[in-house]
């Protein structure tokens, strides 16, 4: 799968499952400050990631990843 | 030191009957019930497949999906009506309101949706795959503290779970704090959405509901012969409460003040009432003597009236002991006639119906009775509001656990 395809359908899982407004979800976003997911949201997030990639992510895993683009990097190297 | 009063400036409210104060008064002083088939979910299972449901609200539309579906409804209702509230009382919702207001919230089952779905989703996708968010929609001071983020609420917070009691006592209490001199305004009322499925099971299963499914809107009849148990219903009132110099400080329009507040348990049985509503006289002497009243200066009486069998039976008892013979001369109603059993958002729904019987000088009537009964022969305001001056009310509330609690409201 290319980054792209990534990107879009972690896209689509932000718009759809969680609710944020679709013109903030970029690559450059931060999860934290511009898609105000926090700490319990990021749980939430990784759940959505595991079953739509059918992967896991451990926590250790999450450490480097504060914006859309790192999540998209992570994943992509995962499936 | 002599206590501070305490006055009423905010209400706000989302019910079966309206999703705002003035049109859930319109349809309680016109005898209209919002009991009706259940929408929210497949009630082909159950026994009891008819609730009083909020309608026409969308916490999506309201607060934006990614923050609604962070909560549960009984936590949205709670915003919604704490929105209103202040507003009414001429709080600027944008401002955080600070160290000097207080939050005391009641509920009975606080998100037990959330506790349901949660469940659901252990039970087919194991432990992994559960809502992280479930345990902060789940706990009852979910609302209390939502409401308290959402407008910065910075004072004392109590969340209060004496079941059907539950926002009668946080009334009473947050009274209590602005007597007190803690803190000078309170935010209080309460919340419930327990119209799910395991939950109106449950309370199938020990036959406290009606189960007049075929005519929802006559299946609440308080006092009436013919009374086969409550009506499920959700809602959130939410009133601003605050001390008589504050609400003059501010020139903040007052509905009323709460002068009696009177807190007993019946210590007899989980769920019936003790004979003869021995609790319930109590807390109304309590209230009273609170209020430093007379039984003769009670001009109305907002029943707790749940149209089961024993409640009904037990609360006309108990009025009779505390007022003799004058019991036959009281005004008495019961709106869950027309709301059902808002549970832990009770309290608060029925105060408001007695400050906005005071402000309107009109008495909402119980709705669906029409055959009596021998054993509730009091003044029940039958089927159509009457027309009186109240310049005192009291209101009921007696919650499962034992857990009375009994409110004056007066003229200001």
């Amino acid at each position: 799968m290319e980054t792209n395809e990534v990107f879009d359908k972690v896209k689509g899982l932000f718009v759809e499952d969680l609710g944020i407004d679709e013109s903030k979800v970029t690559m450059e976003a931060k999860l934290e400050e511009d898609l105000e997911i926090d700490s319990l949201g990021i749980v939430e997030v990784v759940m959505a990631f595991e079953d739509e990639f059918d992967i896991e992510i451990d926590d250790e895993e999450l450490a480097d990843v504060s914006t859309v683009g790192e999540a998209v990097k992570l994943l992509h190297s995962k499936i | 030191m002599s206590k501070r009063r305490v006055v009423i400036t905010g209400l706000g409210t989302i019910n079966p009957l309206g999703n705002n104060v003035t049109s859930t008064w319109e349809k309680l002083t016109n005898g209209i019930s919002g009991i009706d088939h259940i929408t929210q979910f497949d009630t082909s299972s159950l026994p009891v497949t008819f609730a009083g449901e909020v309608k026409d609200f969308d916490a999506n539309d309201y607060m934006g999906k990614q923050h609604a579906r962070k909560l549960d409804r009984s936590a949205h209702l709670s915003i919604y009506a704490a929105e209103q509230a202040l507003q009414d009382a001429g709080f600027d919702t944008k401002e955080r309101l600070g160290p000097n207001v207080g939050i005391v919230f009641g509920t009975g089952i606080g998100g037990i949706g959330a506790t349901e779905d949660a469940v659901r989703v252990y039970d087919s996708r194991g432990p992994s795959r559960i809502n992280p968010l479930a345990i902060t929609q789940l706990m009852p001071n979910s609302s209390t503290g939502q409401v308290a983020i959402k407008f910065g609420i910075e004072g004392p917070s109590l969340t209060i779970t004496t079941a059907c009691a539950a926002s009668a006592n946080a009334i009473g209490e947050a009274k209590k704090l602005i007597e007190n001199g803690v803190v000078d305004v309170v935010i209080t009322g309460g919340t419930e959405s327990g119209t799910t499925p395991m939950t109106i099971a449950a309370f199938a299963q020990i036959r406290a509901l009606s189960s007049k499914n075929d005519t929802p809107s006559e299946a609440c009849s308080p006092f009436d012969m013919n009374r086969d148990g409550f009506v499920m219903a959700e809602g959130s009132t939410v009133l601003v409460m605050e001390s008589e110099e504050s609400a003059k400080a501010r020139n903040a329009k007052i509905y009323g003040y709460v002068t009696g507040y009177g807190s007993t348990t019946d210590a007899h049985h989980i769920t019936a009432p003790a004979e003869g509503g021995e609790g319930a006289v109590r807390a109304m002497k309590k209230s009273l003597d609170d209020a430093s009243i007379k039984t003769s200066e009670i001009d109305y009486i907002n029943a707790h009236g749940t149209s089961t069998p024993a409640n009904d039976k037990n609360e006309t008892l108990a009025i009779k002991t505390l007022f003799g013979k004058d019991a036959y001369n009281l005004t008495i109603s019961s709106t869950k006639s027309m709301t059902g059993h808002l549970l832990g958002g009770a309290g608060a729904f029925e105060s408001m119906v007695c400050l906005l019987s005071i402000i309107n000088n009109k008495v909402a009537p119980t709705i669906n009775l029409n055959t009596p009964d021998e054993e509730c022969d009091l003044n029940y305001t039958p089927n159509n509001a009457v027309d009186l001056e109240i310049n005192t009310a009291m209101s009921n509330s007696f919650g499962f656990g034992g857990h009375n609690a009994v409110l004056i409201f007066t003229r200001y």
